[in-house]
């Protein structure tokens, strides 16, 4: 029908918005010019770890061994026998955002567990180091090399090997896409729901995200996934494949495995599936969006919201006006609240439920007691789902709108939901103390902005300067996390460890916790192959 | 013909409850039409109609009186008409017939007339706004058809509306190639382009206030009206499945799929 495709001109969809640029796809990079040089990249090569002399140098030899485990010709692109230029593994040295990059002069795209296991069997044998890559869409540099390593693409791995439509557990492999599987989901009949959504939903691969532990949209209604896994199939560092694939919800037999893939961000093992609990799609949907003048008011709303939704509520975002100007200006959304009603803070709650009149009703009430409280300033309701994915929009937009506003520093911290926001004030209280943020504008700090899970009381910090630069990032680190380490915070709440975040681990792990974690990864990888100077180092 | 202004306009949008347009379609089983157990929201170009009555009043305070939103349709097309309301309109008019029940665009028309024609003195209706097309049938024909049945001008696939002293109202179309002025006198039909405006999110205090306004629920006897579909619907397909691409591996590999289809 020609008018709903006109219809769409007016509000694109929420997911369209959201696709990174996928590193699959080596034409998908649209432009030389348009990835920011290695030099301008705030991560200084004399920051890096220095190059293991242990991790053995790839020669063409090595190459061409390569090429006899992976018989398929795409399975192998190189630049050490010429058969790929330079510019051709530029989408998997680099990360999506332009800040890490390594030189690696191999990528290997396996398409069976059998394929990856031969590559790493070899890589332990021959002391390669290996970055594990799905859709390269992390935040921390976890999954780009930082020297020469071999890139083990996981891409090719995509098929989904079975669902049981009675229980909800899928067995995928870790190529897929999250938005293809969710998609896939949706169909079966009835519908399911992958118990993630993020905003890369349209690039990033499960594996990662179990690799990674990605939190996401939906946490606060269908909790972590070292909840909703229940098992994995892992090629070890030695080559050997585990087979972990669990269909049971209950197994207490011994210690849970699983657990110490999920998050290892590939340090000691690589997941090829999953086997994941996948809920029932819920088939109503509202979503509003209040006005708050104070994160206080955030807080009360957060209660009440709670008390009068309680079942089907299923998510709780917020962020601050900065945000919230930097995606009308940057993102091109429109004005939700008129002038005088906009506030310091929004907050957007999504119902999921499966009986429209139930729901309307929870929401009715809800309304009426924020309005008779006067906790916000006002508040709109989604009347169809083009304006719920306008709606959703907005807070998806953030942080792609945050960055395009300047040079944007992304922190991505955990505490206690009621000091949330008070890291963002600190953080503004701070660089003014330094002279780096001015009320004119003119100091190398633009604007401190704060949004995130407030359901889960993750806080997304970004300092937006005018340059990533050495002076900005001192200002700024290790004062953050000494910040979150006073409030009992974590400082990764999902984005992990990578290689940005492992120097500063001590900021949120006892010494005896990171003792542990060295022996696990020693008993695990003795070669110390797996993903290399990051996470645990 | 009804004396002239100056005297206040009262505003009439017919608003239709139809398929989300977010929603994918599918065919209904019997293939007679397609799955309506999905979620159904305002046809859009009516809500884009609301908007524009909404912002005639507030841009011109004085000329607008009231705003009334209309709509024919099974008990749940009530809450397409509190949308209206939250949006702004004052009241609604809800012909209620059975669920699934086909009313084609000449018996909504006729509905339309019907009460037009019941209204009276100051409370007349002399402005419809109604969207061009509905889009789940598609027919975009229901303006047209009410403009012939009350011998009213219209201005149709508007992209912006001028109302000026004195009934006059400018209507800007977009045809091919650029834009046509048209300016037509009130009583008046106008049926909305999709660039006349974006309307508004309905806030949580107006949403509140609408359960409070007043909606007249009639039935099609009460009107003296009979929606006997003219038409019978003999079949509903989907358009051909679009054959899947595929990956090659490399050039040879390319050439000779293309010298297999006769390409080269």
């Amino acid at each position: 029908m020609l008018s709903k495709c006109k219809a769409a001109v007016r509000a694109p969809q929420r997911a369209v918005q959201c696709v990174r640029q996928t590193p699959i796809a080596i034409s998908s990079i649209p432009h030389r010019a348009s990835l920011a040089p290695y030099h301008l990249g705030h991560r200084h090569t004399s920051s890096l770890p220095p190059r293991s002399p242990e991790l053995t140098t790839l020669t063409p030899k090595h190459i061409a061994q390569l090429r006899t485990l992976l018989p398929h010709p795409s399975s192998v692109i190189s630049t050490l026998d010429d058969s790929a230029a330079p510019d051709d593994l530029i989408p998997f040295n680099r990360d999506w955002m332009g800040k890490y990059e390594g030189r690696s002069g191999v990528v290997v795209r396996p398409i069976s567990t059998e394929e990856v296991s031969k590559v790493i069997k070899w890589c332990a044998e021959n002391g390669v180091g290996v970055v594990p890559q799905g859709g390269n869409t992390g935040l921390v540099g976890g999954s780009t090399p930082i020297h020469d390593e071999l890139i083990l693409s996981l891409s090719s791995l995509t098929r989904i090997r079975s669902f049981d439509p009675l229980s909800g557990i899928l067995i995928a492999e870790s190529g897929l896409i999250l938005e293809q599987i969710d998609t896939f989901l949706s169909k079966q009949s009835p519908s399911f729901i992958f118990p993630l959504d993020l905003g890369a939903k349209g690039s990033c691969q499960i594996g990662g995200n179990v690799a990674t532990n990605a939190g996401g949209l939906r946490l606060l209604r269908y909790g972590s996934l070292r909840g909703s896994v229940l098992g994995l199939e892992v090629v070890l560092p030695d080559g050997k494949i585990w087979d972990g694939l669990s269909g049971l919800r209950k197994d207490n037999t011994g210690y849970d495995l699983k657990q110490l893939f999920i998050g290892s961000e590939g340090s000691i093992g690589i997941i090829t599936a999953i086997s994941i609990l996948c809920p029932r799609r819920p088939t109503t949907h509202n979503v509003a969006l209040f006005s708050l003048p104070s994160y206080e008011a955030c807080l009360s709303v957060f209660a009440e919201t709670k008390t009068h939704l309680g079942e089907i509520l299923s998510a709780f975002e917020m962020f601050d006006r900065t945000s919230y100007e930097a995606v009308k200006k940057h993102g091109g959304a429109r004005r939700v609240f008129e002038e005088g009603n906009e506030g310091e803070f929004y907050c957007l709650v999504e119902t999921g439920g499966s009986n429209a009149e139930h729901d309307s009703e929870k929401l009715t009430r809800l309304f009426e007691s924020l309005i008779s409280s006067s906790s916000i300033l006002d508040g709109v309701l989604a009347q169809d789902t083009t304006q719920s994915a306008s709606l959703w929009q907005i807070r998806e937009l953030c942080p792609e709108s945050l960055s395009k506003a300047g040079k944007a520093y992304k922190y991505d911290l955990s505490v206690p939901v009621e000091k949330m926001y008070s890291l963002v004030e600190k953080m503004r209280e701070r660089l003014r103390d330094v002279g780096m943020l001015r009320d004119d504008g003119s100091g190398k700090v633009k604007s401190v902005a704060g949004f995130g899970h407030m359901g889960d009381g993750n806080l997304h910090l970004n300092v937006v300067a005018t340059e990533f630069s050495d002076e900005v990032q001192s200002a700024i680190e290790p004062f953050v996390y000494e910040l979150v380490a006073q409030n009992n915070g974590s400082i990764s709440a999902e984005h992990g460890l990578g290689s940005m975040k492992a120097p500063y681990i001590s900021y949120s792990q006892s010494s005896t916790s990171i003792e542990l974690m060295r022996r696990i990864k020693k008993m695990f990888d003795p070669k110390g192959i797996m993903n290399p100077y990051k996470f645990i180092t | 013909m009804r004396p002239t202004l100056p005297r206040l306009v009262n505003i009439l949008v017919p608003v239709k409850r139809s398929i989300d347009y977010a929603v994918k379609i599918r065919v209904a089983s019997d293939g007679k039409g397609v799955d309506t157990t999905v979620k159904h929201s305002m046809n859009p170009f009516d809500e884009i109609a609301v908007e524009e009555a909404i912002r005639q009043r507030e841009k011109n305070g004085k000329l607008v009186k009231s705003i009334t939103a209309l709509s024919i349709g099974p008990p749940k097309a009530v809450d397409t008409i509190r949308t209206a309301l939250a949006m702004g309109a004052d009241a609604g008019i809800h012909i209620t017939v059975p669920e699934s029940s086909v009313v084609e665009p000449i018996a909504v028309a006729n509905a339309i007339k019907k009460i037009i024609d019941r209204s009276e003195g100051e409370n007349k209706f002399d402005l419809v706004i109604l969207g061009k097309q509905a889009i789940d049938d598609d027919s975009g024909s229901t303006g047209g058809m009410l403009a012939g049945l009350l011998g009213w001008g219209q201005g149709t696939f508007a992209s912006k509306v001028a109302i000026a002293d004195g009934g006059k109202v400018e209507v800007t179309r977009e045809i091919d190639g650029g834009l046509e002025i048209v300016e037509g006198k009130l009583p008046l039909i106008v049926t909305t382009d999709l660039r006349l405006n974006e309307p508004r999110y309905a806030s949580l205090p107006n949403i509140m206030k609408a359960k409070k306004k007043k909606i007249e629920t009639l039935k099609p006897e009460d009107l003296g009206l009979d929606f006997t579909p003219r038409f019978e619907t003999i079949s509903v397909s989907e358009p051909a499945k679009r054959q899947g691409g595929g990956k090659v591996e490399s050039v040879d590999e390319l050439v000779a799929k293309l010298k297999d289809a006769g390409v080269l």
